[in-house]
């Protein structure tokens, strides 16, 4: 349904997305996950046409982009990032706007929205001004904009920032719904978000693809864990033989003149080896990170999380 | 063509919910009606025109096109509404059609209010109203024109003021034009006058309706219409 072949931007000099390629099949809800900055909102804007490519292609259904934009945008439903959201006008006006500039005639119009407005719970607010809104209701505003026409995919950038987490839920909840009968491509920095909502996922860092697979293998992509490099000046075999007592660590190398350690994600070991090496009256040289791997980005993804709640 | 109604009836709308054509159109009408009435009673009320309107409002619509015009893209792209224009399945050239329209729609209302001036003369004298036809209609040109232009400048920037004077600059730029004509010779000569907004006015005011004015006024309609698009399209590849 969606299909990115080698996409790149460029802004000026800077590359914002580079050479990705992937599919998002029919009725698939797929994340698109990855840190701020990654590219994100960029991929998003040119498969929506708001952006065109540097290079690459992107088709919606039969749709190229490039040269047939009107026929593809009529079938994709978009939340930016930014809510788009005319302050100065009711929930009601603004959603029969959206419906209308989707093709909707009056009547088809008018009965959608009353649809879309009970679909989101918006019932109470529908003659409010949007300005008035709080940030919850604006973003659902934003979504059911996006579904006035029933479109067969749908773009969501970040659909869950920047709202209390009860309205997250409701929100998580309605776009699974929506996914029955969609294609939905949904970014977020989120890791949670995506195991919740999503059936396969695409990890995107620095504006490549790092990993894409089914939520299941999430693990197996998991399982390598966080690497650290030690140098510790003491006897090489009995400082393996003691790191390997520490129960985080899942393994131990030595790579002379290095200690290469691995652990999980979700421990934070460097403590306890530094009270380890200091005990035994050894000298720590370095201790460093390994190089930024899917691991890590990983890591930064669910501390962002954590920084969020 | 049903895309350029719907997006030109949402931009009156968002015109008519927001105080600044009401404030526009007021002091418009305050400034031009002061105009108007000075000129009759320093003429004793023997020159029953609206020569007096007619100076204030030509200089008056240039400021005012580009007061109404600066929101028209800038706001969009600073909200983040612009991204849902451009992602609806609308052209380009129906969206700034559709949005020039909005305005005009705004301007010719306030051009309407006017028109009491015209009436109060047929009241109480005898006005020539082949020439006050024909200024309107100039004053119409010439407000659809500058509108133009507003517009373009409010597509090269997220920000209302940079858009506001960019489209203010071109316009005073064009009106004057015409003051630098003295120094100029050969061509140029004939060709600053021809380009100057303020020189194919003149005719309309004295009740003569030249071809060559109204092609003018329309061309640069059409010009920066066309510009306008190019920019926003242009966007998308940067």
């Amino acid at each position: 349904m969606i299909r990115i072949q080698n996409l790149t931007k460029y802004y000026g000099k800077r590359r914002a997305v580079d050479d990705i390629t992937f599919n998002v099949e029919k009725g698939e809800i797929v994340g698109f996950l990855g840190p701020n900055g990654a590219g994100k909102t960029t991929t998003m804007r040119i498969i929506t046409g708001y952006l065109m490519p540097t290079r690459g292609d992107v088709w919606i259904a039969e749709h190229n982009m490039a040269t047939h934009s009107l026929e593809g945008r009529r079938l994709i439903g978009y939340m930016p990032e930014v809510t788009p959201l005319y302050m100065d006008m009711t929930t009601r006006a603004y959603l029969t706007f959206g419906a209308r500039l989707r093709g909707l005639d009056g009547k088809k119009a008018g009965s959608r929205v009353e649809e879309v407005v009970e679909q989101c719970a918006l019932e109470e607010y529908v003659d409010v001004m949007l300005g008035k809104l709080s940030k919850g209701f604006k973003q659902r505003v934003g979504l059911a904009q996006a579904i006035i026409h029933d479109p067969q995919v749908l773009v969501l950038d970040e659909p869950t920032v920047g709202i209390d987490p009860i309205q997250v839920a409701q929100t998580r909840k309605l776009i699974k719904e929506l996914g029955r009968d969609r294609t939905i491509l949904l970014s977020t920095h989120i890791l949670p978000e995506v195991s919740m909502i999503c059936e396969r996922v695409i990890i995107i860092h620095k504006g490549r693809i790092a990993a894409q697979d089914r939520i299941e293998n999430l693990s197996t992509i998991l399982k390598g864990g966080r690497r650290i490099r030690l140098h510790v000046r003491g006897p090489a075999r009995e400082v393996t033989e003691r790191l390997t007592r520490i129960t985080a660590l899942r393994d131990v190398r030595y790579e002379e003149p290095f200690h290469v350690v691995e652990f999980p994600v979700d421990k934070e070991p460097q403590a306890e080896i530094t009270g380890l090496v200091v005990q035994a009256g050894w000298t720590l040289l370095a201790m460093e990170s390994m190089e930024m791997s899917l691991e890590d980005i990983f890591l930064q993804l669910t501390t962002e999380e954590e920084g969020e709640r | 063509m049903k895309n350029i109604g719907i997006i030109s009836r949402k931009e009156l709308g968002s015109y008519l919910t927001s105080p600044m054509a009401y404030v526009v159109t007021a002091i418009f009408l305050a400034l031009s009606g002061t105009f108007f009435s000075t000129y009759l009673a320093a003429t004793s009320f023997e020159d029953t025109s609206i020569r007096g309107f007619l100076d204030a409002a030509q200089i008056l619509i240039l400021l005012f096109a580009a007061i109404l015009t600066m929101r028209l893209v800038a706001e969009e792209k600073k909200t983040g509404t612009w991204e849902l224009l451009l992602t609806a399945p609308v052209r380009d050239v129906e969206i700034v059609v559709g949005k020039f329209l909005g305005s005009l729609a705004v301007l010719t209302g306030m051009l309407v209010t006017t028109l009491y001036f015209p009436f109060l003369l047929v009241l109480f004298g005898d006005p020539d109203l082949g020439t006050i036809g024909t200024s309107y209609l100039g004053l119409f040109l010439l407000g659809s024109a500058c509108l133009s232009i507003g517009f373009f400048a409010s597509t090269l920037s997220s920000n209302q003021i940079v858009s506001a004077v960019v489209g203010g600059g071109i316009l005073f730029g064009l009106w004057f034009l015409g003051a630098v004509e003295s120094f100029a010779t050969g061509a140029l000569k004939e060709l600053i006058p021809f380009l100057s907004l303020s020189h194919h006015f003149t005719d309309f005011t004295r009740g003569i309706v030249d071809t060559r004015s109204i092609v003018y006024y329309l061309s640069v309609t059409a010009l920066f219409l066309f510009l306008s698009r190019g920019s926003i399209q242009t966007a998308r590849w940067r």
